[in-house]
């Protein structure tokens, strides 16, 4: 069995990206998140690993300042999440492609370029590092999912954020376009930025430093994917994962 | 961190979903004067009370209309995501509602331009009052409009609940505003309440400009409770937008 209490990090330590303590969120009297603590180290690649409704975009909205907080405490990048600095270092993905499906590419990230205070070059920049070059003049609603999931994904890494938050961005895609989409993350995490990657498909799991396994609103790991693998004596986060819950039950 | 900049980047890129929406362009510039032309048409026989009626619609139309384009163009970015993308990003909630409203208040001039125009200098209708305080009020109530619908839309999920505002907040202020009856007439408790509603002003405005050459005191109070509202709306609309949910 592996023994739960011993993932457990030392972050006050670490001067993380994120931490978290005894985080709590009700959304309509419901309790959505309840009592999560972890922390996030800069520059990696984090999984948040779980199946739909067990909190995921909850974490992910009260992290970026959009869900208010009900106890608990939630510090991003030094400061208390939804702190107005924070708006100008975070980039995030949500679950809708949330772009403009009536303008061109460009349109869009010019936009979002001027409300966070970049440049047009820094534009161009953006469209290039998605490889969107052939399409930036087209309009977002005749492109292919996986284009629009640059697209959003090019909004986000708009003003150049140290922290990228990004709920689900490659649902729905198929394989090659996944892969090219996790290889453009590990280059961002190779530049020192910090992601947090939602996904409720383990096999997605395998590409992260570092998981955050999320059921029913309780954080059932938060530690690398190598030790999670090497204590629970698995192969997979998928086998992982259901080790941790019959153990957890078995409690 | 409200920064000017912003605002218009958001009226622009407003203007230029817009621009790509052939249909909406049609209903805001094109709709109110077919309508009065329709009006025009089924009183050909009777001119007096065309006289009578197309000033105050000349306030109704483009209020109705800028109303549900409005709340329906809010929404929408609520619903697609862009708002809460906008709500995590260094936009304050007044560069969102001012950059709506300098969007739909420059198609609104537009709007209240074409239509006054074409019931004033193609009809002939008959106004003693001073032109440009007609095409002012027209205006006015076409912001009016705009900013209630931006107002409103906070208080939407969806589409089909701001669309359920038209029965419930607008058709009343039509009924009791004037239009049907003057206010002298109505049971004193309509009246009263009738004194409460925006659109009661906008009619008696326009009515008062139509059948007098001078602008008297009430003309003048009309427009100020109407542009009054306007910002008070524009206020509310920024103050009910919440960042967080």
């Amino acid at each position: 069995m592996p023994d739960l209490k011993q993932h457990t990090i030392d972050y006050m330590t670490q001067n993380p990206s994120i931490l978290a303590k005894s985080l709590v969120v009700k959304r309509d009297h419901t309790l959505i998140l309840d009592g999560l603590s972890f922390a996030i180290r800069p520059g990696s690649i984090n999984g948040l690993i779980g199946p739909s409704g067990s909190g995921k975009t909850t974490l992910m909205r009260a992290i970026v300042g959009v869900q208010s907080i009900s106890d608990g405490s939630l510090n991003v990048l030094g400061k208390s999440a939804g702190d107005k600095t924070l708006r100008y270092k975070i980039g995030y993905v949500s679950q809708d492609m949330a772009v403009y499906t009536d303008l061109t590419v460009v349109q869009n990230l010019r936009y979002f370029a001027t409300v966070a205070r970049a440049t047009r070059q820094q534009v161009d920049d953006i469209i290039a590092t998605v490889r969107l070059d052939k399409q930036r003049n087209q309009i977002i609603g005749s492109l292919s999912g996986g284009q629009k999931a640059r697209v959003s994904l090019a909004a986000a890494l708009i003003g150049n954020p140290e922290l990228l938050v990004l709920d689900e961005p490659t649902v729905g895609l198929d394989p090659v376009l996944r892969q090219e989409l996790w290889d453009l993350f590990g280059e961002l995490a190779s530049q020192g930025k910090t992601l947090l990657v939602s996904s409720h498909v383990m096999d997605e799991a395998d590409k992260c430093d570092e998981l955050l396994l999320l059921r029913d609103g309780q954080l059932l790991w938060n530690d690398s994917r190598q030790r999670l693998l090497s204590r629970t004596n698995t192969r997979s986060v998928q086998d992982a994962f259901m080790r941790v819950i019959t153990s957890k039950e078995a409690i | 961190m409200y920064h000017v900049k912003v605002t218009f980047a958001t009226t622009g890129r407003i203007l230029r979903q817009l621009s790509h929406d052939p249909r909406t362009l049609v209903l805001i510039f094109v709709v109110p004067c077919v309508l009065m032309s329709l009006l025009r048409w089924l009183y050909d026989d009777n001119i007096a009370v065309f006289n009578h009626i197309a000033p105050a619609l000349l306030g109704v139309f483009p209020f109705i209309i800028m109303f549900i384009i409005t709340s329906i163009t809010t929404l929408r970015e609520r619903t697609g995501g862009t708002m809460e993308r906008l709500m995590a990003l260094p936009i304050s909630k007044l560069d969102l509602i001012l950059g709506y409203m300098i969007a739909f208040g420059l198609l609104a001039i537009i709007q209240a331009l074409l239509a006054s125009s074409l019931i004033l200098y193609g009809f002939n209708l008959d106004v003693a009052g001073p032109h440009w305080f007609l095409i002012i009020m027209a205006l006015a109530d076409a912001l009016l409009g705009t900013a209630l619908g931006l107002f409103v839309s906070a208080f939407a999920r969806t589409e089909f609940q701001a669309v359920q505002f038209m029965p419930a907040f607008i058709i009343p202020q039509l009924l009791i505003g004037g239009l049907l009856l003057p206010l002298s007439q109505m049971p004193s408790l309509l009246e009263t309440i009738a004194y409460w509603m925006p659109m009661t002003y906008a009619i008696d405005a326009l009515n008062i400009v139509v059948t007098n050459s001078d602008l008297t005191a009430n003309a003048w109070r009309d427009l100020l409770v109407v542009v009054g509202c306007v910002i008070v709306a524009i206020l509310l609309g920024a103050l009910t937008l919440r960042r967080k949910s």
